[in-house]
């Protein structure tokens, strides 16, 4: 057995290495712009099926045709320029990239985040792929031994063409939104999960082989199926100001939970400052499924994300907690969407923004209860801390009810910090960026509690180095 | 240690004068009890010596250590050795107690102990001052009965072993047995510690039946108008406040 193993992991490892060196395969780069015939090559690249290559140019032309959004931050959004965009890039130009070339704040951050020596290994583009997929293989044999597939999603798509054909594009299809079109046109990379009925996934899969698919291109699609009655915990890119050469990331994740299972999704989003991180995320949940998003959004220039819940089978389950960062320059647009078709379903929304200087951190979102929906409930709680007196916040909430016996309830708090509590907090030592820091740390425990405790301490180390030089 | 001229204060939100001309002389290793009304401004005294930004000051200096510390910012006194029991702790939403004695001692503990150590001992100190290790666990100062404040809030100068501790009306809120106990544990502190000044804030005089102080001082509409020893205590708890007032002319 223990041999077997060894080779497959050997075989693996030669596999990507073939790939690697393929100077075809890694050295594309397509000119910047977008058109149907590099929407085709894409597909012809990667070998894939004839459904694949029309899904794309149908998404593509959809994309072309559907006009931008009129809501949300217009004012950066009508800034992107679609043509002035690199669709498709092979990762060999990143592991070229030498260390000395990543900019110096986000090598700093690296340096005083510590992440493990192989993400540091792939920026600098020394054996990265190699340390990455080491990451990956010790997980997935672990994993394989229950029959869970774990893998990127171009790999899903050629292994496991049946289950991706079935669901793939189903929860979010290309017309939902512009962006939802753009990356169903050109999608590389992602993960593909797929967990057997009855199978509980007891320790969370993590997305660090993931870097090296994320960095082929800024449009990665993910898709998670939790077969009935097993339970599987995602986590992505924690910890990271990922280095992009590009500033457009329209990701799109879909989550199929099926009947009694249960499946959290958890995201710690630190982009870069010039990053458009427009993602589209959504789950179905079908009877006594749960679903949990637990998202936490700290970098990007324009972050535009709601997590969304369609409790479509009885009794079904989601809960939503988003914590947003907003530090000057920055807009986090971010939000949810819970919508209940089915009786006895329930949902919770908690939502805290924290704007710094003249950050802006909104909260969009939408509760719609159709009457399918007897005994819903749904509890939405959005706070807002604001820290500087230019700092903004805003919220829109849009609620939606037809089933009169459903109990939905909304509320919004915006809380400053008190001149009192830093100077209680500094009568102990503290500097006002650690008082501050302390607050903004108890302001969100709620949310650092569902995190596995690696990612709860990553999430106060990164406030505490977001807080850094941003009192003044 | 801490000496204070002519000091003139007001509240900066308003233009209300609540140290009117104090002077206050606290040598190293003396214990110093403070009393008056309410009103008096005693308390205000304390919150200036740790620089509480509501109040300004107009005239007069503090010193501390021979330093002038007027403008000095609330967190570098602290780690000068200022430490403030305050009367009424500020509550602090979220904030665990584990994770704010994790930041507040770095500040003070050796920086390669690590903070498991020092929370065993401050659980044991918690533990002395009548605190059960649970509460380790609950946020800052929120739904904290009267008494619990108090015990924290004394214990915590065992904790960042402050070369001046100001105790501010440590005796209101707790039972005669929670106030004979920590106030045990402060003089025993005292004792180990010699050269630690105290200054007792209170307006009652039973805080004083279990102290030995080196001077008792009644303050009056923002002034010490009155300095001595304990049995200058013993003279207002027999005579009130009132003999003083008219004493003084104030």
């Amino acid at each position: 057995m223990e041999d077997r193993s060894v080779m497959e992991l050997r075989e693996m490892a030669e596999t990507y290495k073939y790939d690697f060196k393929d100077p075809y395969l890694y050295k594309e780069i397509f000119d910047k712009g977008l058109d149907e015939d590099k929407v085709i090559k894409i597909s012809k690249i990667k070998g894939e099926p004839e459904w694949m290559t029309e899904f794309r140019v149908r998404a593509y032309r959809i994309f072309i045709s559907k006009p931008m959004p009129k809501w949300g931050n217009t004012e950066l959004l009508n800034k992107i320029n679609f043509d002035d965009i690199h669709y498709y890039v092979r990762p060999q130009e990143d592991h070229k990239r030498s260390w000395d070339e990543v900019p110096e704040y986000i090598k700093k951050t690296f340096e005083r985040l510590g992440i493990p020596e192989a993400e540091r290994k792939f920026l600098a583009g020394v054996t990265a792929q190699y340390e990455s997929e080491v990451v990956y293989h010790s997980i997935r044999q672990d994993l394989a031994k229950q029959g869970v597939i774990f893998t990127d999603m171009d790999t899903g798509l050629r292994e496991y063409p049946e289950i991706v054909r079935k669901y793939f594009g189903t929860v979010v299809p290309p017309e939902d939104n512009k962006f939802a079109a753009l990356n169903s046109a050109v999608w590389s990379g992602g993960s593909f999960v797929y967990v057997p009925p009855n199978v509980k996934v007891s320790i969370p899969l993590q997305a660090y082989f993931r870097i090296n698919a994320r960095n082929m291109g800024q449009f990665e699609r993910t898709l998670i199926i939790a077969d009935e009655g097993s339970e599987v915990t995602y986590i992505e890119g924690c910890t990271a100001p990922i280095y992009s050469s590009q500033s457009l990331h329209a990701a799109v994740v879909e989550i199929i939970a099926l009947p009694n299972s249960k499946v959290q999704y958890i995201t710690i989003q630190n982009w870069s400052k010039d990053v458009y991180n427009l993602v589209t995320k959504r789950s179905v949940a079908y009877t006594n499924a749960k679903v949990g998003w637990i998202d936490a959004n700290i970098g990007s220039l324009l972050t535009m994300k709601y997590p969304s819940i369609y409790l479509l089978g009885e009794g079904a389950r989601g809960e939503i907690i988003s914590v947003a960062f907003a530090k000057t320059g920055q807009h986090q647009d971010a939000g949810s969407k819970i919508v209940m078709a089915a009786p006895n379903t329930s949902a919770t929304v908690t939502s805290k923004s924290i704007s710094v200087g003249s950050g802006r951190a909104s909260y969009r979102g939408l509760v719609k209860v159709y009457k399918e929906a007897k005994n819903a409930k749904v509890n939405v709680q959005c706070d807002a801390l604001l820290l500087d007196p230019e700092s903004r916040t805003d919220t829109y909430p849009v609620i939606e009810v037809h089933q009169p016996n459903a109990v939905v309830t909304h509320e919004a708090t915006v809380s400053k910090i008190s001149e009192q509590q830093l100077y209680y907090l500094m009568s102990r030592g503290l500097s006002p960026e650690e008082a501050k820091t302390l607050i903004i740390h108890g302001f969100i425990e709620n949310f650092i509690k569902e995190l596995p405790m690696e990612y709860a301490l990553e999430m106060n180390r990164l406030i505490a180095l977001e807080m850094e030089g941003s009192v003044g | 240690m801490l000496k204070i001229n002519n000091l003139v204060v007001k509240v900066k939100s308003m233009d209300k004068q609540i140290l009117n001309g104090l002077d206050l002389e606290v040598k190293s290793g003396e214990i110093h009890c403070i009393m008056g009304r309410n009103g008096s401004g005693k308390s205000t005294l304390g919150h200036v010596i740790m620089g509480n930004p509501e109040y300004e000051i107009i005239d007069g200096q503090i010193y501390f250590e021979n330093e002038l510390i007027n403008d000095l910012p609330t967190n570098e006194r602290a780690i000068k050795g200022i430490y403030l029991a305050f009367q009424n702790p500020i509550e602090i939403p979220g904030v665990t107690l584990t994770s704010f004695f994790r930041y507040t001692t770095k500040k003070f503990y050796p920086q390669d102990m690590p903070y498991s150590k020092i929370r065993k001992e401050i659980v044991e100190l918690l533990h002395k001052f009548g605190i059960p290790e649970d509460t380790m666990k609950r946020y800052l100062n929120e739904g904290f009965s009267g008494g619990e404040r108090k015990r924290i809030e004394a214990m915590q100068v065992l904790v960042y072993k402050p070369k001046l501790a100001i105790l501010d009306e440590i005796d209101s809120g707790l039972d005669i047995d929670g106030l004979k106990s920590i106030v045990r544990y402060i003089n025993e502190y005292v004792e180990q510690n010699p050269n630690t000044s105290i200054i007792f804030i209170t307006h009652y005089s039973r805080l004083l039946q279990y102290l030995s102080p080196n001077r008792v001082h009644v303050m009056i509409n923002g002034k010490i108008v009155a300095s001595g020893d304990i049995s200058l205590a013993r003279e207002i708890d027999e005579k009130g406040y009132l003999w003083l007032e008219n004493n003084v002319g104030a």
